[in-house]
């Protein structure tokens, strides 16, 4: 199917996030859409699937003006979207689950559908069990049923947000394989990606979008430099690897084993120094989550010890943990890190040593305006958290970090972030390694991961590596261990 | 500057629907609306004396609501108030029945059968919150279960251990010696003492969610659990606090029902001053500012329509009916109001 997009607009509040966008994507096309966190991708996609809608300009489907009201009018007229996250129902049956959407009918007919589903699967070469739990499947599996879910549904332009993200090479193969199929069967893709190889090896044509307007359009084959340039605007340069002088162990990890409902990780053994910072790498839910909690004692070992400065911390709590010099900052800000309906000032104040019952208001303040402004935090000391943008309630989070700290161990602390804010908050988390603390991440990002830390450990569905010598490695090198391959079994 | 008055406006709204409403269901039920009203108002506020009256009733109210403006800051819905209340009651009739035959003097038995009476309230409320906390059986269910019991225990003690001689009634155990009560002003049923103990109480916990730490924390966890106990608020020991300081008042609100209103546990000791306190905290949208005028207005619609029945013969229940309303169409109202704010 035809997809045009005609001088689309969307405000949210003072904030223009599609600025005047014109697309024309003809039926048959893979049409990549480029930009960086924030730059309207997903706002346009979700204007195309009836999410939202627009405040101006039009959509033709087939050369006919539509007006889409919703998801499921969207896919009435054959416009499918597949989440970043899958918007499935985890408790559920696979086969319910792809019931669901559809309308009509008091009693479905399971036994029919079921022979629908498998003949679709298997025209794609998924393995899929119509009567498991979705919530055993994988991100990878969890999208391809989306996508036959959709396809059933009788979608014919198909829209797939950061569809790389969390599935593995293999499965990532596959679903290139798939939507280059569905392409030659006339259907319109929609890949919306910042990942310029993803876009590279897979798309006919791209749009770049940068903060909220088209900025170029390219035709295969892409010129890599002229794409990064219309992205970001100007070339980035993150700076030459800056390396803290290390100084007396940290954190000791003897034989620590950690067991959740789905991985084991087993017999790991860790020395961090003062002033390292150590990446963790690793496909989403390949054990390193379950380890960074294991260091802040939220998560408690089924086996081994766990030191701080030489005190057993083993089997402690959180806040045994965070008396002793740790503090863990979730990737999940919102959900775990800031408490939404208070200020920025009453987070300041909360996170504070206590002094007397009453809170001196005057000295919060000040507090406040100080770390505003060391930080560099776009808000008021009276702003509600929730109302800062998510780069914004980053640096609060980090700027909440006490004095004097000996490890902080932080999930993603750059996801979502332009790249000045990377830069910005990179410098002030180097700012502590310098003052003597140890710095333990999570990231996806390869590049953020070799560019800061000085040792790397690698995650492999609950596999740990030895730790790698950040210089020497290379962005292959890791890709590689990070989807199983060349691990000594 | 201009929200707020625009948000006065939308709180107007609210009373003026509530009223259309009531009135719509006065029309239907064959009574003259102004009528009615006016003998509310009458009745409530028409002589010293039964503005006194008015008070009587605001202070129960009014300890309830401080209660539960603490846990509804911890993000409890403590619907157990009810029991706590009642266990306040059944605590305070044990210590005066225990003490009323020794020789201590009557001012310290009152005082300590008021402690008893907290601590009575404290106790059921902790226990909701043990149920939450180390059970995971949500406070609304254990609250309302624990309810249940306290209400059984009321009539089980009145119509057992603790019967009238003779013969057991539901007009309650035997009244206590007029020494044991609360000393009221003169020529009126409501008691200096009730009226400082309640009106202290909601100041305390002004301050207490206002300005302390401890409030901070309590807020914080009842606004994101997890991220209170990243920041390093100890969360389920404060869930605790908020339980033991609400049931602790609504204890001493049960105290004062039994040594400054009916001198003797009732069947119906709380009179439903819980789920009143619950509606008062939700309609001051859980500041607790305006719990003091809002319980005082729903008080005087409590005694404001007592009247009815006499008067018109309607059910004095219009004052629920009223209250309810209120409370619906402010809620409502709330929700046009963030809606109409998320669209612009």
């Amino acid at each position: 199917m035809k997809v045009e997009l005609h001088g689309i607009h969307k405000y949210f509040g003072n904030n223009h996030a599609n600025n005047d966008i014109t697309l024309n994507i003809p039926a048959g096309t893979i049409q990549g859409i480029l930009g960086e966190n924030g730059a309207g991708k997903s706002t346009l996609m979700k204007i195309l699937s009836g999410f939202i809608h627009a405040d101006g300009g039009e959509i033709l489907l087939d050369d006919k003006p539509v007006f889409i009201q919703s998801p499921a009018n969207a896919i009435q007229y054959g416009v499918g979207m597949l989440h970043q996250d899958p918007l499935d129902f985890p408790p559920m049956r696979v086969i319910d689950n792809f019931l669901i959407g559809r309308t009509g009918g008091l009693f479905p007919n399971r036994a029919s559908v079921a022979r629908e589903f498998k003949l679709l699967a298997e025209q794609f070469g998924f393995f899929i069990d119509p009567d498991s739990y979705v919530d055993v499947l994988t991100v990878g599996e969890r999208q391809q049923l989306e996508i036959i879910r959709l396809l059933w549904l009788g979608a014919r332009v198909l829209i797939l947000d950061e569809p790389t993200t969390g599935i593995s090479a293999s499965q990532k193969e596959k679903l290139f394989a798939t939507l280059r199929i569905l392409a030659g069967q006339g259907k319109t893709i929609i890949f919306v990606s910042h990942k310029l190889e993803d876009v590279d090896v897979l798309c006919h044509q791209v749009a770049v979008l940068r903060q909220g307007s088209l900025v170029g359009e390219a035709k295969k084959p892409f010129e890599t430099k002229k794409l990064v340039g219309m992205m970001f605007g100007k070339e980035i340069s993150l700076g030459a690897r800056q390396v803290v002088g290390q100084q007396g162990g940290v954190l000791s990890l003897r034989g620590i084993s950690i067991e959740d409902t789905r991985l084991k990780i087993k017999d790991v053994d860790l020395e961090v120094h003062a002033g390292e910072v150590i990446g963790l790498a690793g496909m989403e839910g390949s054990g390193q989550g379950s380890f960074l909690r294991a260091c802040a004692g939220i998560v408690r070992p089924v086996d081994g010890r766990v030191k701080m400065r030489g005190r057993d911390l083993t089997g402690k709590s959180y806040h045994v943990y965070k008396r002793n010099g740790v503090e863990f900052l979730p990737a999940a800000r919102l959900e775990e890190g800031l408490v939404p309906g208070l200020t920025l000032t009453e987070h300041f104040v909360l996170a504070e040593k206590q002094s007397g019952v009453f809170i001196d208001r005057g000295r919060g303040l000040r507090l406040a305006e100080e770390r505003i402004k060391s930080f560099n935090i776009k808000g008021m000391p009276v702003s509600a958290i929730e109302s800062l943008s998510g780069g914004n309630q980053q640096r609060a989070l980090l700027s909440l970090l006490r004095d004097p700290l000996s490890l902080v161990l932080i999930e993603h602390p750059t996801r979502g972030l332009d790249i000045e804010s990377v830069i910005y908050i990179w410098g002030k988390l180097k700012e502590r390694c310098k003052q003597g603390a140890a710095i333990v991440f999570i990231s996806s990002d390869l590049e953020e991961i070799l560019q800061y830390s000085d040792r790397v450990l690698v995650f492999f569905s609950g596999r740990v590596s030895q730790p790698l010598d950040a210089s020497t490695t290379t962005v292959e090198q890791l890709g590689q261990l990070i989807g199983g391959k060349g691990w000594a079994s | 500057m201009n929200s707020r008055w625009v948000n006065i406006g939308f709180q107007l709204a609210a009373l003026a629907l509530a009223l259309l409403f009531t009135t719509l269901i006065l029309l239907a039920a064959g009574a003259p609306p102004l009528e009615a009203y006016k003998n509310i108002i009458t009745g409530a506020f028409g002589s010293f004396k039964k503005f006194s009256d008015v008070l009587v009733s605001w202070v129960p109210l009014l300890l309830v609501s401080a209660g539960l403006l603490v846990t509804f800051a911890t993000g409890l819905w403590n619907i157990g108030v009810e029991g706590q209340i009642t266990l306040g009651a059944i605590a305070t009739t044990w210590a005066l029945r225990e003490l009323q035959g020794t020789s201590l003097p009557p001012s310290l038995i009152i005082f300590l059968a008021i402690l008893a009476g907290m601590a009575g309230g404290a106790l059921w409320a902790l226990l909701a919150g043990a149920l939450k906390t180390f059970g995971g059986v949500n406070e609304i269910f254990g609250g309302l279960g624990l309810n249940f019991v306290a209400t059984a225990l009321t009539i089980y003690l009145i119509f057992g251990p603790w019967k009238r001689p003779g013969v057991a009634s539901m007009s309650g155990t035997v009244p206590f010696d007029e020494a044991l009560h609360l000393s009221l002003f003169p020529g009126l049923r409501l008691s200096p003492w009730a009226l400082v103990i309640a009106i202290m109480a909601i100041v305390v916990i002004y301050f207490l969610l206002q300005g302390t730490y401890f409030g901070l924390r309590l807020k914080a966890v009842g606004r994101n659990f997890r991220a209170a106990y990243r920041l390093g608020v100890p969360t389920w020991q404060y869930m605790m606090l908020s339980f033991l300081i609400c049931g602790a008042l609504a204890g001493v609100a049960g105290a004062m029902q039994v040594t400054a209103v009916y001198y003797r546990l009732i069947p119906a000791i709380s009179s439903g001053y819980g789920y009143l306190g619950l509606m008062v905290a939700m309609l001051v949208n859980y500041q607790a500012i305006w719990a003091a005028p809002v319980a005082l207005f729903f008080a005087a619609l409590n005694i404001g329509s007592i009247q009815l029945p006499i008067v018109l013969k309607l059910d004095s229940s219009l004052s629920g009916v009223l209250q309810g309303m209120l409370v619906l169409f402010v809620l409502i109202v709330e929700g046009i109001r963030q809606q109409l704010s998320r669209r612009s």
